[in-house]
């Protein structure tokens, strides 16, 4: 029996293994965590049981795992536009932290405003801090030809350096001096600055604001003229500079939005979580390596804003998850580092199945076109 | 106060620290620019450093010996490393992303196994100083160069054999032509494939090498996170050295002095803001990559991965 033409195509492996290539690979990281549970003398059916009610298994589980999400969604929707835009910026732990201080001097100095302004003034300075930490390595690439992912590891670096100076110094909470603890974190912000809370758990409004720029960011690549321009430069720059497009400056653009949405995203952290800036010395104590998991969230979504949504969430659910699995058997969380490591991986790793596909459909589409011109020569 | 460092005593203990902690970025990054000569960027070190700084760890607190300790480290490097090679050589994986994939799983395998096998922080001994002959008794050098172990010794000889390798052997020239020119040397029958995969499963072996040299020679300790983004240092100053083990040399001592220098302002107590010399070198390395390195030309198929009949 023959299928019909519609669904035999819809069947070919090219068209239905491309959307499906990050949950294979999610798949695969999950099948070798559980041979690493095995190994660990522990149930995987029982570790993973314990991850998922973790995340998900209560209003607050759920609550928290949406709150480990939101910073992964700011960096994810930064990050698809700067892979869109062909710059690889893996400066969003400097960014979380640059935008995160910006928004605490802020909050901090301004303790005689109303909340909403003190959350808007934050907001927005927080922005432009990850913006200018983004600018400078974008416009280093592009005008002067310097690599951004050693850029962007450098600014990193200042970033951790910049804070570990300012909150153990004139940041520092004043309690802490007159208590002689001197541990490095600042005062507690104005409640009024607080993030409203959406329901009476920990989830607070920063996932209405991340969730608006990732469908903003859906905009303003797909359906702009400046988006058009962004996604033309980091398909092909040479093409793009033919037809006119002043590459250098939507490279520097890339950079500087994908920076800025991540500074806004340490700037809702501050505000809608923690309500305080502290340190352990390193970027990992603040950002909890949002900057890179991000980047998986965002790969997992097929640097697609709205995709990136629900794969900011399952990547919430696999931090929070990971914590309670902890507690619950004894496995120690660092597992899920380890396999957001393997995600990131097999998802780049299985791009060349998706390539070579794409590549043999295009030969059979050039042969299938050579025979119908081949029958029906009189038409030419 | 600042007088208190320009002392005789401490400054021999900054320039002497200096020798001792270039050593990790020393191995990880001659091993680095072995893999981007070739044309890989190896993102991962970082990763594989940790790993080697575990397996290095626990092998020598169970066994007592750090030699032991060091092979296990270049095993797990080295193993590492071909992973590394497979997924940028034979899967064409985009390198600066599957770099970062190998760093969160060391980071997280490393910390999972220490919680799992170690749970606290424990020390061994590792290497312990080999003072080397006469040398070691002319004053202030002596104490300076000539009173440490043998990775520490072992990374300042890899220097001259590397630029050996690389400018006077077939050997080096082949790493090069991969990486200058891959379609031209594969036409001449050198395997493209088979260099890369060399160079990085040596520079994986050489990041196990650095990660061990931290918890078995230097600090003697495993924790979370033991190299704190050495690794990613060690990528720069790939670029930083322009590609030659000397410049390499140069940029790790620049590091190294400055952390050595940090290390001595805190355990002295000196009222100025560490913090900013620690920034310092990495802002040089910025300030480096836009004006020296423009004039080095990077390898030309640098993160580009090969495959024959495509421009």
């Amino acid at each position: 029996m023959r299928l019909p033409e519609r669904l035999r195509t819809t069947l070919r492996p090219s068209n239905w293994l491309g959307p499906l290539t990050p949950f294979l690979a999610a798949l695969a990281a999950f099948v070798i965590g559980a041979i690493m549970l095995l190994l660990l003398g522990a149930n995987p059916i029982e570790a993973y049981g314990a991850m998922i009610k973790g995340a998900f298994g209560s209003p607050n589980a759920l609550a928290d795992t949406v709150v480990k999400a939101i910073p992964l969604l700011f960096v994810g929707a930064g990050i698809c536009i700067a892979f869109r835009g062909g710059v690889i910026n893996i400066g969003g732990e400097g960014q979380l932290v640059l935008g995160a201080l910006a928004a605490t001097m802020a909050a901090l100095n301004l303790r005689e405003l109303p909340g909403w302004a003190i959350i808007l003034i934050s907001l927005i300075l927080g922005t432009l801090a990850g913006a200018v930490w983004g600018f400078i390595p974008g416009a280093l690439k592009a005008y002067l030809g310097v690599n951004e992912i050693l850029t962007t590891i450098m600014m990193n670096q200042i970033a951790v350096q910049g804070m570990n100076y300012l909150l153990r110094g004139p940041l520092i909470d004043p309690e802490q001096i007159e208590h002689g603890s001197f541990i490095p974190q600042t005062a507690r912000f104005p409640t009024s600055a607080d993030l409203p809370r959406l329901v009476p758990t920990r989830l607070h409004a920063g996932a209405i604001i991340a969730v608006l720029i990732a469908i903003v960011v859906w905009v303003l690549l797909w359906r702009t003229t400046l988006g058009y321009r962004i996604r033309a430069v980091g398909l092909n720059p040479h093409a793009s500079r033919r037809a006119g497009i002043r590459v250098e400056r939507y490279a520097v653009l890339a950079f500087l939005l994908s920076g800025a949405l991540t500074g806004l995203g340490g700037a809702t952290q501050v505000l809608g979580v923690h309500h305080r800036m502290f340190t352990d010395g390193s970027a990992t104590g603040f950002t909890g390596s949002a900057g890179f998991n991000g980047i998986v969230a965002a790969l997992f979504g097929q640097l697609h804003p709205i995709g990136t949504i629900p794969a900011s969430v399952l990547f919430g659910a696999m931090l929070v998850g990971a914590n309670k699995m902890q507690r619950a058997i004894q496995v120690p969380s660092a597992l899920i580092t380890a396999l957001n490591g393997l995600v990131v991986v097999f998802v780049v790793g299985s791009e060349i199945w998706r390539r070579n596909l794409a590549r043999k459909r295009e030969v059979e589409q050039m042969a299938k076109a050579a025979q119908t011109t081949a029958q029906e020569p009189g038409k030419q | 106060m600042i007088s208190d460092l320009i002392t005789p005593t401490v400054l021999i203990g900054i320039a002497s620290s200096g020798i001792r902690l270039a050593t990790p970025y020393l191995y990880a990054a001659i091993g680095e620019t072995f893999s981007q000569l070739s044309g890989v960027l190896n993102l991962g070190v970082d990763g594989i450093m940790l790993m080697g700084a575990y397996a290095g760890f626990y092998t020598t607190f169970r066994t007592g010996n750090p030699w032991l300790g060091l092979l296990t480290a270049i095993v797990v490097g080295g193993l590492m490393g071909l992973s590394m090679a497979f997924i940028s050589i034979t899967l064409q994986a985009v390198q600066g992303i599957s770099g970062i994939g190998v760093y969160l799983f060391g980071l997280g395998m490393s910390d999972l196994l220490f919680k799992k096998t170690l749970g606290t922080v424990e020390t061994v001994s590792g290497f312990s100083p080999i003072h080397i002959p006469f040398l070691s008794e002319i004053p202030v050098l002596g104490t300076i160069f000539f009173q440490h172990n043998i990775l520490v010794y072992g990374a300042y000889i890899l220097v001259p054999i590397a630029t050996y390798i690389l400018n006077k052997t077939t050997w080096g020239l082949k790493i090069k032509a991969v990486g200058q020119n891959p379609a031209a040397a594969d036409s001449l029958g050198v395997s493209v494939a088979g260099v890369r995969y060399i160079t990085v499963t040596l520079g994986g072996i050489l990041s196990g090498v650095a990660g061990a040299s931290l918890s078995i020679a230097l600090l003697n300790v495993f924790q979370q996170n033991l190299t704190t983004g050495m690794g990613f240092i060690a990528v720069a100053l790939v670029y930083f050295g322009g590609w030659r083990p000397s410049g390499v040399l140069l940029g790790s001592l620049l590091f190294s002095v400055v952390n050595a220098l940090q290390v001595w302002v805190q355990v002295l107590g000196i009222p100025i803001p560490a913090d900013f010399a620690i920034m310092m070198p990495y802002a040089l390395t910025i300030l480096a990559l836009v004006f020296a390195v423009r004039k080095v030309e990077q390898p030309s198929s640098l993160t580009k991965p090969f495959e024959r009949g495509q421009a």
